[in-house]
């Protein structure tokens, strides 16, 4: 095994284009466990924690540009009012030990279907910045995800930066674990209320062999607040309609059962997660109900 | 290859490290000091918690080559840390001094029970108070998950020197306890709360 | 009631500062926050290699072959070593059974076992030179159940067996049959007005002791070995360890290093002998330490259990009878089965009187991980079948279940089961008043924060899944009782050395055992004790070792009770010595020497009317007096295999929970909100490190009622999550308040009229949690741990 430490950006383009094999280390809590475990030897193992840019996050117009290796306490600390949904997603990472190593950088490489930030990324709307030394290149976040534990990453590249839409509505985000704290998810949903474009969008996490949005939901969501004129009138949504949604969202699941847990467990989860976020976001929305707002 | 970095305060080169070698194992196997434990290596139970550029972390997590250059705080130094902080408002300079060692050698292990702490509180050195405080409130059973509560507590404190119990314990969600149920973890931290706030 | 005895009368040493009775702090306390305490894991010798064990990666297989060159040719390997490579012809050991092979020789039986041993000079060298290891498998059928393994044509997990239990089990796959059987059940059941049957399933649980399975052997010059080790029970080890190794136990030194936790984890041997075979084939130091997927394999679980019970009740609520089949699993080893079995069977029926009885308990040979000790065992699993019906009964009654219990409970003077008077107090009644009495906490406390829900206080937790929804309250009790210290006649006995003599101008004991300090705190107890009968204030523990006599496990929360009794007692026997000593220096010099009641206290003697005659330090000048002597509770005896009538146990202990739960139903999570315990202590030598007991214990319930199981393949019987990230174990937001209340009343049987605690909590604490989410969900929930399928019907 060779430990390479590049000291800039593009030392670590060069070096990956040299080794394509070589697996970049930041926050360490998904390669080192493998390490430790003795499931995996890489013949290279790329240190990207003396790059300083991976750990800084700019803040635009549209989209709030994350550094691959912002830690998940930073975004929670920083970025709850521009990212509501992937701050709450980063609180619910394991410990505090671990949201002050990892960022979203390591979630996008590994790209488990457990990745905590997948579904708010997905919910609110993201293009992953990769680059090698050919280029650079905005992966949308509906393309970025390719199969279990496989991204849309080629050999040679490595992951830059998270260019994430800023909340033009409420987010939501909740995760299922049967552990009140420091659990991976046995499933997740994110959901974010586009008021500007009156639309919808949802991320599933855990129920599916990547990531996944529940887009028959999302549209038949959008439609029927369309159609009630619920975003001008800030009706209540009726009980019929949120059903609707989170079976729609169940529907979207094509989950396994494993040791964490059923398919059919997590496909009623994820329906009473879709229901329960929608209620919250949309009772935020309404402005009405102080109440639904977690501490998390 | 070879790794220098600061502990305690005191400057350190490891050589002939495993690019595989965490963090953890400099510091348990070539530095002597093996207080950071080897409870899960795999992030879930917080034992190997230390400060990282004064960042708590698990140090099972952190590559060995990753901390080049970087200061590390473990519990060893702690006391050290937290009088440094209380003289100096922190201990940003990192020269926090510490015992280096060669490991726990056989005389020591035998002696383990021995050295005269056999009466009511700690008498064997100057404790920072949340060390006291873990003490004098039976926090400690086996004691394996204590330094790393320790370490992540005692930076609670640090930054919420009036934690709610829901503060208290969300900030150690992280460190697995399997003796106490965390009831007398729980008064540790609020005496030694209640301590720091008196002494202000 | 039958809540009678009075706390021992303790007059000696009562005056002296850190006897029993106070909240000492530990002694090993500053060392363990400074980091400065060597557990086994930490141990470090100069030139020291590190073992590796190649595992099994089928459950049941014959080994074919084993091809070692490849890894011995690697560049830093000194040895590999299998079973072809053992020096003696005792290549198996045991707790009672020595049915464990060291290493694999013609099969394996379960997922994990040990094939072979590496030492390198390097961690990764060891593993990588493991993994060249190649090991050819024939797979086996595995038996996983019941049905498998008493099946007409079932392989047999043991051929040939000749112990001492295959007389009178029906199946060579059975380990351990016991009948518990009292008066006529066909007959009691007929005047039943209520008869109320469940079928109960109890899952694997892990010990989880943060330290891991570790240590180091160093070879010593005269041709033995040193072993520094984490074990619950140095004698035992030794004897195992020393004839494999075909070394006399004088050339086994074994020195008890940091421990870890154990709860009965530790009671079988993990690595002890293959470092010791890997020093002495080396020469050199030799340390291993498993990570936490190894751990998993490395030491035996708690048995999992399949229960049926049958009690019946008049209308007014007095039990009729009780049938219960115990099946546990005990895996391919036999470990502690036999005493498990013991257990589950003869503390069947609860805490309760019960005069016609039919009780079956067994244990099976599976291919699924061997299981033996952990906290409670074999009670813990019938505790929560006859907690679960007793409230159905009391239900079918109508009566209130609190009551419904209170009602049949036990007390001092009930014959149990197995015939044997219960002859110290045995609160049970009480101990459930008292803990009903406990006010509620306050409803809806995540509201109370402020406006926004406190997630954090909420089922899910930080998760987010719930502010409030679908959540409901549940209120659960449960009592339980387990036996202390070993039972069935086995010579239950320790040893203490103790030396009193001047250091430095003062009085100084020093306590020697070889009771394994697992974190209890026996340490502090001991020290505690010493002051008490020696009237000293400075005590010091002696590390733990082999140099002294066996002080028996740490386990069966037996400790206090019997290397606190072996304490007391050679305290007692210096104290007549030093006596002796001033009567003979000072006799002449006062008449009370030779006329009053002498005590040791506070350093001087003084008489019973509180004369001083002597400085302890006058006394001892130029002397040491030193006392090792063993000694042992009253005797037991075997049950008798047909009937399982006999005075098998030496004393019983008794705790009772409250559990408040609050449920999200339509998730099916649940937060446990608090978990209030009464526990009857007899005398709680140290109040501090009682309540952190009780409390440890509590949550260990907690745990095995809502997250932890190993969960195991039935078709491959192999292990599906051993790791911290599948295997949950409460962390301190799973963790509710615990409450304590302890009662003191004394037996009198005991030194101090002290009664075991360790193990109490744990039982009672998992059924409360059940019977309070059963409350909240109006579910039957006839299986621990609950996973949120079995709350929503998603299973």
């Amino acid at each position: 095994m060779d430990f390479l430490r590049p000291a800039s950006w593009e030392e670590a383009l060069a070096a990956k284009a040299e080794h394509p094999t070589a697996v970049p280390i930041a926050g360490g809590t998904d390669v080192m466990v493998e390490i430790n475990f003795d499931h995996r030897r890489p013949e290279y193992l790329l240190d990207l924690n003396r790059i300083g840019e991976l750990s800084e996050w700019e803040v635009g117009e549209e989209s709030v540009r994350l550094g691959a290796s912002v830690p998940y306490t930073r975004i929670m600390e920083n970025l709850r009012g521009e990212l509501p949904g992937l701050a709450l997603a980063s609180h619910t990472v394991a410990s505090p030990q671990i949201r002050n190593r990892g960022g979203v950088g390591g979630n996008l490489g590994t790209a488990s279907p457990a990745g905590d930030a997948h579904p708010a990324l997905l919910a609110a709307g993201a293009e992953v910045e990769v680059e090698s030394v050919r280029g650079s290149r905005l992966i949308p976040i509906d393309e970025f995800y390719t199969g279990v534990k496989r991204n849309a990453l080629a050999a040679d590249e490595l992951i830059r930066a998270v260019h994430i839409k800023k909340a033009d509505g409420p987010q939501q985000y909740s995760k299922v674990g049967t552990r009140n704290a420091m659990v991976i998810a046995v499933c997740a949903f994110g959901l974010a209320l586009h008021p500007e474009t009156r639309t919808v969008r949802t991320g599933i996490g855990s129920a599916a062999p990547t990531p996944v949005r529940a887009k028959a939901a999302e549209e038949f969501l959008s439609a029927a607040l369309e159609e009630g004129g619920f975003w001008d009138n800030g009706k209540i949504i009726t009980p019929s309609v949120a059903k609707q949604f989170a079976d729609l969202c169940s529907a979207a699941c094509n989950p396994i059962d494993d040791v964490r847990g059923t398919a059919s467990y997590r496909r009623h989860a994820v329906g009473i997660m879709a229901r329960r976020t929608l209620t919250w976001t949309w009772e935020s929305y309404r402005g009405t109900a102080a109440s639904t707002e977690g501490v998390a | 290859m070879r790794v220098n970095f600061t502990v305690n305060g005191r400057q350190q080169e490891a050589d002939d490290v495993w690019e595989g070698e965490s963090l953890l194992y400099v510091l348990r196997e070539r530095l002597g000091l093996p207080g950071s434990k080897n409870a899960c290596e795999q992030g879930e139970c917080g034992s190997c918690t230390v400060r990282l550029d004064g960042v708590p972390v698990c140090s099972c997590l952190v590559a060995a080559g990753q901390v080049e250059g970087r200061e590390v705080v473990t519990v060893e130094g702690l006391a050290d840390f937290a009088k440094q902080r209380a003289e100096h408002g922190g201990c940003a300079t990192g020269a926090c001094g510490t015992p280096g060692g060669s490991g726990t050698s056989l005389d020591e292990a035998k002696q383990w029970a021995a050295k005269g702490h056999d009466s009511q509180t700690g008498e064997g050195g100057e404790l920072s108070s949340i060390q006291q405080a873990f003490i004098d409130a039976g926090a400690v059973q086996c004691g394996f998950c204590t330094p790393g509560l320790l370490v992540a507590a005692d930076e609670m404190l640090e930054r919420t020197p009036n934690p709610t119990d829901a503060d208290i314990r969300e900030a150690l969600s992280g460190n697995l306890c399997r003796c106490t149920g965390y009831e007398k973890i729980m008064d540790a931290v609020r005496l030694a709360a209640a301590r720091q706030s008196e002494a202000v | 009631m039958g809540t009678t005895g009075t706390p021992t009368n303790i007059t000696q040493g009562s005056k002296t500062k850190g006897g029993i009775g106070e909240s000492t702090l530990r002694p090993d306390g500053t060392l363990k926050v400074t980091g400065e305490f060597a557990y086994s894991s930490d141990m470090w010798h100069e030139d020291m290699l590190w073992g590796q064990i190649l595992r099994s990666t089928v459950a049941h297989a014959e080994i074919v072959s084993i091809d070692t060159s490849e890894a011995l040719a690697q560049p830093g390997v000194y040895a590999v070593m299998t079973y072809d490579d053992l020096p003696t012809e005792v290549k198996n050991y045991g707790l009672e059974i020595q049915d464990t092979p060291v290493l694999a020789h013609g099969k394996v039986r379960h997922h994990g076992e040990p094939v072979a041993i590496v030492a390198a000079d390097h961690p990764e060298t060891a593993r990588r030179a493991a993994a060249k290891i190649k090991v050819e498998y024939k797979e086996l059928p595995v038996i996983t159940d019941e049905a498998s393994a008493t099946a007409p044509d079932a392989i047999l997990i043991h051929e040939g067996r000749d112990d001492h239990h295959i007389g009178h089990v029906p199946h060579p796959n059975i380990v351990h049959r016991q009948p518990i059987i009292r008066g006529n059940v066909e007959e009691a059941a007929k005047k039943a007005d209520f008869i109320v049957k469940g079928e109960y399933t109890f899952g694997m649980q892990d010990q989880a002791f943060l330290g891991p399975e570790s240590g180091l052997a160093v070879p010593s010059e005269d041709g033995g070995v040193e072993l520094y080790i984490a074990t619950q029970w140095l004698h035992s080890d030794l004897k195992q360890i020393a004839p494999v190794l075909g070394l006399p136990e004088d050339k086994v030194r074994m020195t008890l290093s940091g421990v870890g936790g154990a709860f009965g984890g530790r009671e079988d041997l993990s690595m002890q002998i293959h470092a010791c075979l890997l020093a002495l084939r080396t020469g050199k130091p030799v340390k291993i330490v498993y990570n936490r997927f190894e751990s998993f394999f490395g030491h035996v679980h708690r048995h999992p259990a399949k229960l049926s019970y049958e009690h019946g009740a008049t209308k007014d609520g007095k039990l009729t009878h009780l049938k219960a089949r115990i099946v546990l699993d005990g895996g391919a080893y036999a470990s502690a089965s036999p005493a498990v079995v013991g257990n589950a069977s003869s503390l069947g029926a609860g805490p309760y009187v019960v005069d016609n009885v039919d009780i079956e308990a067994i244990a099976l040979y599976t291919n699924n991980p061997p299981c033996g000790a952990m906290r409670g065992f074999g009670a813990v699993q019938a505790c929560f079948a006859y907690e679960a019906q007793m409230d159905k009964l009391a239900d079918a009654v109508g009566m209130d279940r609190v009551a419904f219990r209170q009602l049949n409970a036990m007390e001092q003077g009930t014959i149990m089961p197995t015939g044997q008077a219960v002859d110290s107090p045995a609160p049970v009644a009480e101990l459930l008043r008292r803990v009903k009495a406990m006010p509620l906490p306050p409803e809806q406390q995540w509201l109370a924060a402020g406006e926004a829900a406190d997630v954090r206080q909420l089922p899910g937790g930080l998760s987010n899944t719930t502010h409030g929804e679908g959540v409901v309250r549940g209120v659960g009790y449960a009592v339980g009782i387990k036996n202390v210290g070993f039972s069935e006649g086995f010579d239950d006995y320790s040893t203490a050395k103790v030396r009193m003599e001047v250091v430095g101008g003062e009085p100084v004991a020093t306590v020697h055992t070889a009771m394994a300090e697992v974190g209890q705190g026996g340490v502090t107890v001991h020290a505690q004790i010493a002051r008490t009968e020696l009237g000293v204030t400075h005590v010091t523990i002696h590390p733990a070792d082999t140099q002294v006599g066996s002080a028996g496990s740490t386990s069966a929360s037996r400790q206090t009770y019997v290397t606190g009794g072996a304490v007391k007692n050679s305290c007692e026997l210096v104290r007549e010595k030093v006596l002796e000593l001033g009567r003979r220096k000072f006799g002449t010099y006062h008449p009370a020497w030779a006329t009053a009641e002498l005590l040791l206290e506070g350093g001087k003697v003084v008489t019973d009317g509180g004369e001083v005659l002597a400085d302890l330090a006058d006394v001892l000048e130029g002397e040491a007096v030193e006392v090792e002597a063993e000694w042992r509770h009253r005797p037991t005896e075997p049950f008798d295999l047909r009937t399982g009538q006999g005075f098998g146990h030496v004393q019983y202990t008794f705790a009772a929970h409250r559990a408040v739960v609050e449920v999200d139903t339509e998730l099916g999570l649940v937060k446990v909100i608090e978990l209030a315990c009464a526990q009857d202590v007899g005398k709680a030598l140290n109040p501090l490190s009682v309540i952190g007991q009780i409390q440890g214990g509590t949550t260990q319930g907690l745990g095995v009622a809502v997250m932890e199981e190993i969960i195991v393949d039935p078709k491959t019987a192999k292990v599906r999550n051993p790791s911290f990230t599948d295997y949950l174990i409460p962390t301190i937001l799973d963790t509710p308040t615990i409450p304590v209340d302890v009662l003191e009343l004394a037996d009198d049987h005991a030194p101090y009229g002290l009664r075991g605690i360790g193990e109490a909590p744990t039982l009672s604490s998992t059924p409360a949690v059940l019977a309070a989410i059963r409350n909240a969900t109006g579910l039957e929930l006839n299986r621990t741990p609950v996973r949120p399928e079995h709350l929503t019907g998603t299973a």
